[in-house]
């Protein structure tokens, strides 16, 4: 008998379906991935499981946890329930912990609410669990507050408040997604080790199928509220009978085809020795400010028509880099040359509109209040030779179709576009000067795999209609080897190795890009053979 | 249009109306001593009676009307003329001696309540209905410098201010084209709710003599003189009692009824 | 701690001085001479003079200043203008009507406020949550002197059960005092409670979004659990805010009910200054509540560190 059974679950919230006829169970001692895109429904049907839903939230169906249906439990007998027998797992680190709350008392909150344990005891064992989780007391005391933890050790802490009374069954959504990719690693070791150690089943949500592949014994693929395909891990990804199956597995590994490099490189900017400091505040009261050195003596050259990616985990200063790149900070040492021409903090309209950049989130990259035509033509401010009129729209027009939009898109407000959609209007803002260098900060990160891989085939066509040289800034490496023919990776402030992606990637020479390649989880490589099943 | 706008907008419009008719008609005139027909309590004749000079009350609560709009509008006119360039100010040089120095400053307004500088400024210039004007207005810079600032904070750090600044526009005109009107809605809602505190505050003030001064008619004095005849006649302080109540209650449904509105959650929604 | 500590303490310091400056500035600009305007307009140019020199008005502005803060650290407010006796006392006296009156207040609508405000949040769109905001939204609407008014009316003139006005004195115990305090207390703390109350619920709305709520809830918390135990403390660090802010308004409002209730507070001792033109006296009244505003203000500041651990060790 499994241990978690949903069956024909279906939720909406008002008027507006969630999840329709969900049907999956786990085992003990098993794990579950549950995968799909935004707006699948993956997430809504852990929280159906917990009960957890917004209050217009309507249900039908069973979940059975071993006998007993959940769905059937008054409140009170639910939150008996919910950490003792189902713990959860959230995205957030950063949030899910209480701020005013030492990790210790949260983690004996779980205890105590749930038993008869004295205070004492409960500590005790808070300790015990937090170190199980690799909190180890005498580095970690139990009267550490959130604030004092990296993201990777709050996720900890967030584990040990839910497996503290060994639950039958742990949830996690994206658990690892807010995570750099050598944390993540940690913690999904640590997820399975504790699953067979405790004999609990795991159902983890994730949208990477590269960590599903390396983790979960099952898979369920979910799509707009429905599930489309189950069955073992393997057996779901060597067959991929469902076309959204496959779709997903094939984003999830774009391959697109890069016009080649050109053959003479000529620099086109080049970066010497570059300092950038931040003051942090004082340590005590006649202490002196500190110091931190977020890019340090970093040194590198970018040619015409190169795509170089750059690579790190978060606070590496590659994000400080790219500001500085494009003039939003001061360098405190080196310089910048553009043509071989110094670039000045003060930069003429038209070094600025040489370089352009394409940010991450397509919902905070426009002002909500203008139009498409005034959003993508913001390049052109202080330009004396800024196209006017007729000119100006049919440049308008021209690049939206470059990038795959229409013409009549230019008179529409951004929020009547997708994300994907967005993040074409800032790559047309980006390419409406015709500059010479683009810098991509993190531009794909935050899209879904299948809308991912349509954004980077564009940036390969265009490569061929603009000749593009870029600087791809990310933390994601299977996209940087896909789009760049160089690499740099950064680490503390230094880049630490640089190279054309396939020898960094196949034979990377320093410690720490050797680290980042073995955490990353990869899909495997299957092609799949069997023919698609044909929806009923 | 939800139902707080209606009926926030209802009653601001209503007392709007009263004070503006109140140039053009009143049932009586408002100055005019009637001391046979004192102390009456609302009748046919005068709806909401009269006071012990015989004045007919609701002639004065039109007139008082204008005073309590003029003088907190007024108010509110200071504070975002001053307090709202601040706050962009403070926002667009965020952690730079500039911002320290406006933030400070605004700390310091905010020590003093806005019945202290009326004190100080009456001591030195005399009571008139300016000094509350001043008073006020003075109280709201700091508030609107802070919300301006708060709302443009988080606006500094979004991607598109970013770009602008790729393109290379300066941070007065990032400022004034891309901040300003992404907080417009958060400076409507407060400027409702300081209106409604600018009549309260106006009222208070006139009420221990620091504002309005005889002959104009206040809603505060108007229940300064009723104080002492309050078991006599209850009405002459109930009637420009409720006249503040109503429209401070119809100022702050309406500025419910915007933030509803505005709210950016909601709006998304529309998306 | 102490690094967060000290650096408020030097902001408190700072911002006296500035206010002291501003307020001595405005004073300064003040039409016509103490001097003349205290002996009338008969009194001879050498008697004048003679009192110019006795008040210190004779020397030069930066020393007058220097002298007045100097003054005040030590306890010396100056002498009265109008009732040549000194400055000190007459506020001591004051002092002890209208900063208890603030203090009674500010308790009792913390008290009413923060309980309601939870009330309602734990409440969202239910009946209590609506009763809650309807009684607010006209709370925050009655100017608190006409509340007084009307307090007077029922419960002194019709029920009696309490004095009209004026005020017994300390000296006949503190309950007597208390009573005699309660009716300008209501109605000065149910106005503020109401503004209180709304910021208490809308804050703790706020804080029942936060993943760290979810997080109590998968625990096996209920809602109520959930709200007593996460969501209080960290609602709190707002409302703090408006507490501190609070008190300015209530001591001013103080001011304005005193003449309600007839009370001889600080309120009716600068209002008489005001028309007797006994400019240091009101000078010395407006410092000590601007004093009292910044150090409450300080005191807000100091519980911050207490409620907000990112606070205590970061620093």
């Amino acid at each position: 008998m499994s241990l978690l059974d949903i069956s024909g679950l279906t939720l909406s919230i008002g008027a507006l379906p969630i999840l329709r006829d969900v049907t999956l169970s786990i085992a003990a001692g098993e794990i579950l991935a549950v995968t799909g895109e935004s707006g699948s429904g993956k997430s809504m049907t852990a929280l159906a499981v917990m009960r957890l839903l917004p209050q217009a939230a309507a249900t039908r169906g069973a979940v059975y946890l071993e006998d007993e249906d959940l769905c059937a439990l008054s409140e009170d007998e639910m939150c008996q329930r919910r950490g003792r027998d189902i713990g959860m797992v959230f995205q957030e680190p950063m949030t899910a912990l209480n701020p005013v709350m030492t990790i210790g008392a949260q983690v004996m909150e779980t205890i105590l609410i749930h038993t008869e344990t004295s205070t004492a005891d409960a500590q005790a064992e808070a300790a015990r669990v937090l170190t199980r989780v690799g909190l180890p007391p005498e580095r970690f005391p139990l009267d550490r507050y959130p604030h004092e933890l990296s993201g990777g050790q709050r996720q900890r802490a967030v584990i040990a408040m839910a497996i503290a009374l060994r639950p039958k069954l742990l949830i996690a959504d994206e658990p690892t997604t807010a995570l750099d990719v050598t944390t993540q690693a940690q913690i999904l070791d640590l997820l399975r080790d504790l699953v067979r150690e405790y004999g609990m089943g795991l159902m983890i949500i994730t949208h990477d199928l590269a960590v599903v592949a390396g983790l979960a014994d099952r898979i369920v693929v979910m799509r707009k509220g429905e599930v489309v395909e189950r069955g073992p891990t393997m057996s779901v990804l060597t067959h991929q009978r469902h076309p959204y199956t496959r779709m997903l597995f094939e984003a999830s590994r774009h391959a697109v085809t890069l016009p080649a490099a050109p053959a003479a490189p000529a620099p086109l900017l080049e970066v010497r020795e570059a300092v950038r400091d931040y003051t942090t505040p004082r340590k005590g009261w006649l202490g002196k400010p500190g110091r931190f050195r977020a890019v340090n003596n970093v040194s590198f050259t970018l040619h015409k028509g190169e795509r170089l990616g750059l690579v790190g985990e978060s606070g590496c200063g590659k994000s400080t880099l790219t500001r500085a790149l494009l003039g939003l900070e001061e360098l405190q040492g080196g310089e910048l040359l553009l043509n071989g021409q110094p670039l000045s903090q003060q930069r003429s309209p038209a070094e600025r509109q040489a370089m352009q950049v394409v940010f991450q989130d397509p919902y905070g990259s426009f002002n909500p209040r203008h139009r498409v035509e005034r959003l993508v033509t913001e390049p052109f401010h202080l330009s004396p030779d800024a196209p006017m009129g007729r000119a100006r729209q049919d440049l308008v027009a021209q690049v939206l179709e470059d990038v795959g939009l229409s013409a009549a898109d230019a008179q529409k407000y951004p929020h009547q576009f997708s994300g994907g959609q967005r993040q074409r209007i800032a790559i047309a803002r980006a390419l409406i000067t015709r500059p010479e260098l683009i810098l991509f900060d993190e531009a794909v990160s935050a899209l879904d795999v299948s809308v991912r891989a349509r954004i980077l085939d564009l940036i390969a066509d265009l490569c061929d209609a603009y000749g593009l040289t870029y600087l791809f800034i990310s933390h994601d490496l299977s996209v940087v080897r896909e789009v760049c023919d160089r690499v740099l990776v950064m680490q503390k402030g230094e880049i630490v190795e640089q190279g054309p992606v396939e020898d960094v990637f196949t034979a990377p020479k320093h410690a720490y890009t050797q680290t980042l390649l073995a955490a990353a989880p990869v899909l495997p490589d299957i092609t799949p053979t069997e023919p698609l099943e044909t929806p009923a | 249009m939800n139902r707080s706008l209606f009926l926030g907008g209802l009653l601001s419009g209503i007392m709007l109306l009263l004070a503006i008719a109140s140039f053009v008609w009143t049932p009586f005139d408002h100055a005019v001593m009637n001391i046979p027909d004192k102390l009456q309590t609302p009748n046919a004749t005068h709806w909401l009676g009269t006071d012990h000079f015989g004045r007919d009350i609701l002639s004065m609560v039109m007139v008082g009307a204008r005073t309590s709009l003029a003088v907190a509008l007024l108010a509110v006119g200071i504070g975002v003329g001053l307090g709202v360039p601040l706050g962009l100010a403070a926002a667009a040089t965020r952690g730079s001696w500039l911002d320290e120095v406006i933030m400070r400053g605004n700390d310091l307004v905010f020590a003093f309540p806005s019945l202290v500088i009326a004190i100080l400024i009456t001591a030195v210039f005399g009571p008139s209905a300016t000094n509350a004007i001043i008073a006020i207005g003075i109280f709201n810079i700091p508030v609107f410098a802070r919300v301006a600032r708060g709302g443009s904070l988080s606006l500094w750090a979004r991607e598109f201010i970013l770009t602008a600044r790729v393109a290379g526009k300066s941070r007065a005109r990032i400022s004034a084209e891309h901040i300003l009107p992404n907080i417009a809605n958060l400076l409507i809602v407060q400027g409702t709710i300081q209106f409604s505190l600018g009549i309260l505050a106006e009222a208070g003030l006139s009420y221990v003599g620091l504002g309005a001064q005889p002959p104009t008619p206040s809603w505060g004095r108007m229940l300064a003189e009723a104080q002492t005849l309050v078991s006599l006649a209850p009405h002459l302080a109930i009637v420009p009692g409720l006249a503040i109540i109503l429209t401070v209650v119809g100022l702050n449904l309406l500025g419910d009824g915007l933030r509803d509105r505005f709210d950016p959650r909601l709006m998304e929604g529309r998306a | 701690m102490l690094h967060y500590l000290l650096k408020r303490l030097m902001s408190l310091i700072l911002s006296l001085a500035v206010a002291s400056m501003v307020i001595f500035a405005v004073i300064e600009v003040a039409p016509g001479d103490p001097a003349s305007f205290m002996l009338g307009t008969g009194a001879q140019e050498d008697t004048v003079a003679a009192l110019r020199s006795e008040l210190g008005l004779d020397q030069g502005k930066v020393s007058r200043y220097l002298t007045w803060v100097g003054g005040m650290l030590t306890g010396d407010f100056g002498t009265s203008y109008t009732y040549r006796t000194p400055v000190a006392e007459m506020v001591g006296e004051r002092l002890w009507v209208s900063l208890p009156l603030a203090l009674y207040a500010l308790t009792l609508s913390t008290l009413i406020a923060l309980p309601a405000g939870i009330y309602a949040a734990a409440r969202r769109g239910k009946a209590g949550d609506m009763a809650v905001m309807g009684a607010t939204q006209l709370g925050v609407a009655v100017p608190n002197f006409w509340f007084a008014m009307l307090l007077v009316l029922v419960f002194a003139i019709n029920l009696r059960w309490f004095s009209a006005g004026g005020f017994v004195g300390w000296d006949k115990g503190l309950w007597a005092g208390l009573h005699a305090l309660t009716l300008p207390a209501v109605a000065l703390a149910l106005p503020q409670a109401a503004i209180l109350a709304r910021v208490m619920r809308s804050a703790l709305l706020e804080v029942l979004g936060e993943d760290f709520m979810r997080s109590a809830r998968a625990k096996g918390l209920s809602q109520r659990q959930a709200i007593r135990r996460h969501g209080v403390r960290n609602a709190l660090i707002p409302v703090l805010t408006i507490i501190g802010l609070q008190f300015s308004f209530l001591l001013a409002g103080a001011i304005i009910i005193e003449q309600v209730f007839y009370l001889p507070g600080l309120g009716r001792l600068v209002f008489q200054a005001i028309s007797a033109r006994d400019l240091i006296v009101v000078e010395s009244v407006v410092m000590l509540l601007v004093f009292a505003v910044i150090l409450v203000n300080f005191l807000v500041d100091l519980t911050y560190a207490v409620v907000d651990p990112r606070l205590r060790r970061a620093a």
